[in-house]
């Protein structure tokens, strides 16, 4: 159903749980972490496994303006309608936390043009160990590292390890070649993070995202019980 | 309310999209126009006497209460390039978020209503103004100061210029924000306004260039 605001009102002003016309909006989950940890191969292998039981959007935050989005229509993982790119004036990590107005707009049009919707998964670009994304954007989020940029990050901490509702640790394939104990990855990550889970993951073998589209589908069910 | 609004709204923080955007310095830059803190300047005393007039007008306008929808039609009037009538809607509708969250008023919702898709930035910051119970005056500064602000910290990003010299380049010119503002108060307050329609096409030129590229930092 297209929904006019015109005969709806307003459209809603932040993270208001229903929309201008009264019904409950997608769950927006949120991917951020580092560059290259595998949050765009994440998204693409999330919207496989969910595009035939959901339906399904995503928002791409670049650096450069629409290097991941282009990504994922060359994967051809959701039609291009479903894919929007926000640009973020070099700085991704203002988009998704300080001023998320433009990332608003991109998922309140997704839901316009192609709604209803029952995900949006808001991608940032690749950013440093501090960014984090607005309660006033996504319902949750998701925290990208993996095996190749140092064992010694879930040590590290920072916001994006400590608080976010899901930590993935990718590629856990290589971890033998860049000598990374994933032993203590996951020891470091429990100290940091408590009874918040951590996912290790590789994309290499058949259905490497399991777990993690299963850790949405819970979220999903939360959301909408 | 007075001054402490005022700084709320003119904050550069202020949540409203701005900083996804280079008012044309990033296609300038590009371009080879602006390579350092003297061409910053020379770039921001042109657009504050274009395209930064024109704004500070429409917000006066809406400031002092005239018809937004009569408004919006004048900005769309002043701005030839397409891309930057998009610009100025995507940021108006982004400021109008902000704005209703901030200042909650019907005003606000009504014109929200009737411009689902945004309408131009400079309206809807002289409407934000007024619900925060800011005046003409106001509004101008807001929109003169933004016409500046937006590029020079764009141009920090883009040539990483020292911050204390873009910062500077801002002081420089703020004698001529407070000449451009009582101008621009002069034709928006006027009944019937006398909105002025001063241009600046090479930075319209440059928008459609820049909205062309495939791959850019900035929104515009």
């Amino acid at each position: 159903m297209h929904l006019d605001h015109s005969h709806h009102g307003p459209a809603a002003v932040g993270a208001d749980a229903r929309r201008a016309d009264g019904t409950r909006r997608a769950l927006r989950i949120g991917l951020g972490g580092p560059v290259g940890s595998g949050k765009t191969a994440t998204v693409a292998a999330l919207c496989r496994a969910l595009r035939d039981e959901l339906s399904l959007a995503v928002v791409t935050n670049d650096i450069y303006t629409r290097e991941d989005a282009e990504f994922l229509l060359r994967e051809a993982v959701l039609p291009p309608e479903r894919i929007t790119a926000v640009e973020t004036g070099a700085c991704p990590h203002t988009a998704i936390r300080d001023d998320i107005s433009a990332n608003l707009e991109a998922v309140e049009d997704l839901e316009d043009a192609v709604g209803p919707l029952d995900l949006v998964l808001v991608e940032s670009g690749g950013d440093n160990l501090t960014a984090t994304f607005s309660k006033g954007l996504v319902d949750a989020q998701i925290f990208v590292i993996d095996v190749a940029g140092g064992d010694d990050i879930p040590r590290k901490g920072g916001p994006g390890v400590t608080t976010a509702d899901l930590l993935i640790v990718n590629k856990t394939d290589l971890a033998p070649y860049v000598g990374s104990d994933l032993a203590r990855m996951a020891a470091d990550a429990k100290a940091q993070r408590a009874e918040l889970p951590v996912v290790f993951q590789s994309l290499r073998g058949a259905d490497g995202v399991r777990d993690v589209a299963a850790w949405v589908r819970a979220r999903l069910g939360a959301w909408t019980a | 309310m007075g001054r402490g609004a005022l700084l709320v709204l003119a904050d550069g923080r202020f949540p409203a999209g701005g900083h996804a955007h280079s008012g044309g310095a990033e296609e300038a830059v590009r371009a080879g126009r602006i390579t350092g803190a003297a061409d910053l300047e020379a770039f921001c005393r042109g657009r504050l006497h274009t395209a930064g007039l024109v704004a500070a007008a429409l917000a006066a306008a809406a400031a002092a209460g005239a018809d937004p929808a009569e408004l919006d039609a004048a900005a769309d009037a002043r701005t030839p390039s397409p891309a930057l009538r998009l610009a100025a809607r995507k940021l108006g509708r982004q400021l109008m978020r902000a704005a209703r969250a901030t200042w909650p008023s019907p005003e606000l919702d009504a014109v929200a209503r009737a411009f689902p898709k945004g309408a131009h930035q400079p309206v809807v910051l002289g409407l934000t103004a007024r619900a925060a119970g800011l005046g003409p005056s106001d509004a101008a500064y807001c929109a003169v100061y933004e016409s500046v602000s937006g590029p020079a910290t764009a141009v920090v990003r883009l040539l990483s210029l020292d911050p204390f010299e873009a910062t500077a380049v801002l002081a420089r010119l703020a004698p001529e924000l407070d000449l451009v503002v009582d101008r621009a108060v002069a034709a928006g307050t006027a009944v019937p306004p006398a909105l002025p329609a001063a241009s600046a096409p090479l930075l319209e030129l440059g928008a459609e260039i820049h909205a062309a590229w495939p791959v850019r930092l900035f929104a515009s």
